[in-house]
């Protein structure tokens, strides 16, 4: 009887701690990011009324103006672009990297070290330093190579141009998950291919790929996420004026043009209710294709 | 064998120190320009590399006209604010949710997983309209105000408090400490690198930030939304332009210099663990 009283006094000591600890984390995750789930689903089926209105119902009108819209699918395309461009380099990119990194050798902390700064570096700037090293009169890169290229105002290239910075960019964060994900890999499987005669690029394929595929798996994932997301270099590197805009402007950048600066915000819902129905077909597909090549202990 | 081990040594040095330099070229080139005088930076024959004499006055003009200290200090204040509140309060549920049992916690957890995976940008229309409401438009408030708390920070601090031995709770819990003061003064300090982690990854995308400043503030910007702005201005000025984004980039790298370990450990483990 004294057992069963004193279990229940533990428990509802337990509960009311358990409470108190997680109130404040909760209170505001469900005022800022639970709540403004269903507020911007609901809001896409608003229009934002001129000069203080308010919101007028429309139903589903956005949505078919969404589908109609050339803009926001020729902006769907052009993420699609950067990001089939970004993900597979940048991930490829630090893989490689990494592998060369993981050895006992001179010189890996400083590499580590200078491969990883763009993490730190405010996008702002990132993409300022880019814009005026892709300049076509006077930029770094036209004067090496000699060219006269319009990396960011040319409407064919510019999209592939920021898909650059994005790799440039993010190399070294990858490169040091992969990393992390190396060390886990039991050094006598290299060595025991080194018996059999196996050279490094075999047992790359054969034990690095394998073995790291839930590292790359993971890496992929958030990746493809981000890359959707493209925001910051496309606004800092693409003027209002560049022709190139159009072929340019990500789903984000709609996004952020629609309900800040023609604040639509309605219809600024609408494009990302898009944005997230397309990354979450996306993440559903991978996780049914990872059964596939993802290999688990 | 000897030889070839040299050879390969000696390619995998060449081709690290060719990517190095593609690292660091960006950098170099916005160092150099923000040196240059106009003239010199939009010089085509001859190109011109390095600056005839190191002048600052593009430093100067910036500082002046941007009013870097602010800027610097509004930064200071969002990263600092986002940083307290994001390490208070996933320190506390991580530890709610790895350690105790009540009922009502396994919902709660499921709201965070839930949160975590959904794109950012849909908070930002009603997080805005909040900070609208509030009339805390353009000021640190509402810099601050989207990193209050953080789902992904409390999963990362209840996978730590998951990792530590369960008999150093259950001897304090003897010794006649109740949870709050086990927690406090037991278990919390044993989770610090976790913390630190936590705070450097949020530290450094309080930093990155760019669209939620942009949103909520005109006046009251961080160093990011100044760039964008000052950008749309000065469009073509570009030795003011890098020596502005230069000053923008130091403090971050030479924190990053001088902590190495826990930046790459902070953002890559925090990634890691997602």
């Amino acid at each position: 009887m004294s057992n069963i009283k004193k279990g229940t006094s533990r428990e509802r000591n337990e509960f009311m701690w358990g409470w108190l600890f997680i109130l404040p984390t909760m209170i505001g995750l469900i005022i800022l990011n639970i709540i403004p789930i269903f507020q911007t689903i609901w809001e896409s089926f608003f229009k934002t009324g001129d000069f203080g209105r308010g919101n007028i119902f429309i139903g589903a009108e956005n949505y078919i103006r969404l589908f109609k819209d050339a803009e926001v699918w020729q902006s769907v395309l052009n993420t699609f672009k950067y990001a089939i461009v970004e993900v597979p380099f940048s991930i490829a990119l630090s893989l490689v990297l990494a592998v060369l990194l993981n050895r006992k050798m001179k010189g890996v902390s400083t590499y580590r070290t200078i491969f990883f700064l763009p993490m730190v570096a405010a996008p702002a700037a990132v993409a300022m330093v880019w814009r005026w090293l892709f300049n076509t009169e006077f930029g770094l890169l036209n004067h090496i190579f000699g060219g006269n290229v319009q990396w960011i105002s040319d409407p064919k290239i510019a999209v592939f141009s920021i898909a650059v910075i994005g790799i440039w960019s993010i190399i070294g964060y990858n490169m040091v998950l992969f990393l992390a994900g190396l060390q886990e890999i039991p050094r006598d499987y290299y060595e025991a291919a080194d018996i059999d005669g196996a050279n490094g690029i075999e047992q790359f394929f054969n034990i690095t790929v394998p073995l790291l595929s839930p590292t790359i798996f993971f890496v992929s994932i958030t990746r493809i996420i981000g890359g959707l997301q493209v925001f910051d270099l496309i606004f800092m590197v693409m003027d209002k004026n560049n022709p190139a805009l159009y072929k340019t402007q990500s789903i984000v950048y709609l996004f952020y043009q629609n309900s800040f600066v023609e604040n639509n915000k309605g219809y600024g819902s609408t494009i990302v209710v898009l944005l997230i129905a397309i990354i979450m077909v996306i993440t559903v597909f991978q996780m049914i294709a990872q059964k596939k090549w993802v290999y688990y202990n | 064998m000897e030889q070839r081990a040299k050879i390969t040594t000696v390619v995998i040095h060449l081709i690290l120190v060719l990517v190095s330099i593609t690292m660091l070229v960006p950098f170099v080139w916005m160092a150099l320009t923000a040196f240059k005088s106009m003239t010199e930076a939009t010089s085509v024959n001859p190109f011109v590399i390095f600056p005839s004499v190191w002048r600052t006055e593009n430093f100067t003009t910036v500082i002046n006209n941007m009013d870097f200290p602010i800027l610097y200090l509004n930064t200071l204040l969002l990263i600092a604010g986002r940083v307290i509140a994001a390490v208070l309060t996933a320190t506390l549920a991580g530890y709610a949710f790895a350690r105790l049992e009540f009922r009502g916690k396994n919902f709660m957890f499921s709201l965070i997983l839930f949160q975590m995976m959904v794109p950012g940008q849909i908070y930002i229309i009603p997080q805005y309209l909040m900070v609208s409401k509030m009339g805390q438009l353009n000021t640190i408030f509402a810099l601050v105000f989207p990193g209050l708390v953080t789902a992904f920070g409390t999963f990362l601090l209840r996978q730590a408090y998951m990792g530590l031995p369960r008999d150093l709770e259950e001897a304090a819990r003897l010794d006649g400490c109740n949870i709050g003061q086990t927690f406090l003064w037991i278990m919390a300090p044993l989770t610090q690198s976790s913390m630190v982690a936590l705070g450097i990854f949020t530290a450094v995308f309080a930093y990155k930030d760019l669209m939620w400043p942009l949103i909520c503030n005109r006046d009251v910007m961080p160093l990011s939304a100044a760039l964008a702005k000052m950008q749309g201005q000065y469009t073509n000025n570009y030795p003011q332009l890098m020596a502005a984004s230069l000053l923008a980039c130091i403090p971050m790298i030479v924190l990053y210099l001088i902590f190495q370990k826990q930046f790459v450990e902070g953002i890559a483990t925090s990634g890691g663990k997602l």
